[in-house]
């Protein structure tokens, strides 16, 4: 099992949710969070005063997949969050050892 | 005229409005949500201290007598004497050392001890306001601003905005700058409350220029014709100014960082509002217009002064307040007409240069008396009770170090804010254990 975990565009969650639900992911947790990449962040004026906002408003995408899952998840994800512009965001996989289903105590593959 | 009474109860609760909660919204809206409570309760309790000072011993020193700075304290003290029928006026004036006490807190945001500012409240307004008021708009025989210098102030130019400015300039002298200044962003925490603050300021606002007409004496029988031509007149003037600054501040800000913002909007109606309110009743349209643009526009660009100077004066007193209100006195020397609440020709207008040089000399007067007198104030208190609160509780939050407070709980499920009194004494002892 792997952790997908992406980082992406807030006005890209809804496209991406619908192609993962298409390709038939049944869980997520989603978290709105905040950072910056190479382009940092932007520049916000009040009153005259520029400041630099280091801190831009992302959304973290979590989904743990079967092993076979994690290359067609990673690509829906890049493929439906892409805009090709800067801040387009990241996707990376870890390694997951175990998964407990809390309801039933099931494991691994049978708690997905 | 019973007419009159109803329209001055109006005016009275306009004005009223601007404090709490207008001005509350406003400054509040523009500090950071770790300050935001301690912001709107210097407000409120400016209202509380002030007011009750203010029929204590206020309205007899503005308006019990003469005097060339003030009039005695205790002529009228706690209203005795004076005519019930006219608590009204009193409660009307009242709202005016309300709001310009509550004014200069948005200078010192964020770092000031709450006991620090419940003590400069009544000592200022004591040693401050109220001669400051009494030289204005008493006009008796010996009042200085208005009587022996002549200078025009309809609603408050000198006596509101440019003392509660001074003051405020003195007072970030004084107190210092916030930690992290010019280093760390610290932007405003909801424009939409600062938005909302603006325009119920405007609103009220009507209250403050519209029912100073109490100074014209153009309110019994034998002069309604007067008394609609100085409501409407003074109404049009405010609402032209106050669009005209808006246009101001927003082409300003578009030029000089190329975005035109909500802040600009919010703040081009203060200044135009500031400016207006001196000339409200001495200038026609036209002359209304000119002040609101010039009062947006350069407003718009001495609210930077500050990172070039130095001083952190937090949301911009001087630069709306002091500079509009400075803006908006002196021009009545050149757009004044003598059909006018004062009857005066400006420059402009063929009457010389007599009414710019009164005009100036009201506000080098109403400099030099607060920023003198604020300055003692000051520095009474830095070296006594002291006004910082600590690095610590500045860098963590004033709301919660000097209210026990938070404004906002934004994560429920997780805050022991929610829960019950049981819960919250346990969540607090695990605290502790872990510490």
């Amino acid at each position: 099992m792997k952790l997908v975990t992406a980082v992406i565009k807030p006005h890209k969650w809804e496209d991406v949710r619908e192609a993962l639900e298409t390709f038939g992911v049944t869980g997520m947790t989603v978290s709105e969070v905040s950072g910056y990449g190479r382009q940092k962040g932007h520049t916000e004026v009040y009153r005259g005063a520029e400041y630099d906002i280091a801190l831009v408003p992302k959304i973290r995408i979590e989904i743990v997949v079967d092993d076979g899952d994690v290359t067609d998840v990673v690509g829906i994800v890049v493929k439906t969050a892409q805009t090709g512009r800067i801040g387009d965001g990241k996707v990376w996989v870890s390694p997951v050892e175990t998964v407990v289903r809390v309801r039933t105590g099931d494991r691994d593959e049978a708690a997905l | 005229m019973d007419g009159y009474y109803a329209f001055m109860l109006v005016a009275t609760l306009l004005v009223l409005m601007m404090t709490v909660p207008a001005l509350a919204l406003f400054y509040g809206g523009m500090s950071r949500s770790k300050s935001v409570l301690n912001m709107m309760m210097m407000s409120f309790v400016s209202a509380a201290i002030v007011g009750i000072l203010y029929v204590l011993v206020g309205w007899s020193m503005g308006f019990g007598g003469d005097g060339v700075f003030f009039a005695n304290p205790f002529e009228l003290f706690a209203l005795d004497g004076v005519a019930t029928s006219d608590y009204i006026f009193v409660m009307f004036q009242m709202t005016f050392a309300v709001i310009t006490a509550a004014l200069i807190s948005g200078a010192i945001a964020d770092r000031v001890k709450f006991s620090a500012w419940l003590l400069f409240l009544p000592i200022w307004a004591f040693l401050v306001y109220f001669p400051m008021a009494h030289m204005v708009f008493s006009c008796t025989d010996e009042a200085l601003i208005c009587t022996k210098i002549g200078a025009q102030d309809y609603a408050g130019g000198t006596a509101v905005h440019i003392n509660a400015g001074v003051a405020a300039l003195v007072l970030v002298l004084v107190v210092g700058k916030r930690l992290g200044f010019r280093r760390e962003p610290m932007r405003p925490h909801n424009l939409t409350l600062t938005m909302l603050g603006a325009g119920m300021l405007w609103m009220g606002w009507y209250g403050f220029n519209v029912g100073s007409i109490v100074f014209t004496g153009s309110n019994d029988e034998e002069n309604m014709a007067q008394f609609f031509s100085e409501t409407g007149r003074t109404f049009a003037n405010t609402t032209m100014a106050t669009m005209a600054a808006i246009l101001g501040w927003l082409i300003i800000e578009r030029l000089l960082h190329g975005k035109a913002t909500s802040l600009g909007a919010a703040s081009g109606i203060v200044a135009g509002l500031v400016a207006i309110t001196p000339a409200a009743g001495a200038v026609n349209i036209s002359g209304a217009l000119a002040i609101g643009v010039v009062a947006g526009a350069v407003c718009a660009w001495a609210v930077s002064w500050k990172f070039r100077l130095g001083y952190d004066d937090s949301l911009d007193v001087v630069g709306v307040h002091l500079v509009g209100g400075i803006i908006g006195t002196v021009l009545i020397g050149l757009f004044s007409t003598s059909a006018g609440a004062g009857g005066i020709d400006g420059l402009f207008y063929g009457g010389g240069v007599d009414s710019l040089v009164d005009q100036t000399l009201g506000v080098l007067v109403a400099i030099a008396y607060s920023g003198i007198l604020t300055a003692v104030i000051a520095l009474a208190i830095k070296f006594t009770l002291g006004w910082r609160v600590t690095e610590e509780a500045e860098v963590e939050g004033i709301d919660f170090d000097q209210h026990g407070e938070s404004a906002y709980d934004l994560h429920t499920s997780l805050s022991p804010s929610g829960s019950t009194g049981v819960l919250a004494t346990a969540t607090k002892s695990t605290e502790g254990a872990n510490a």
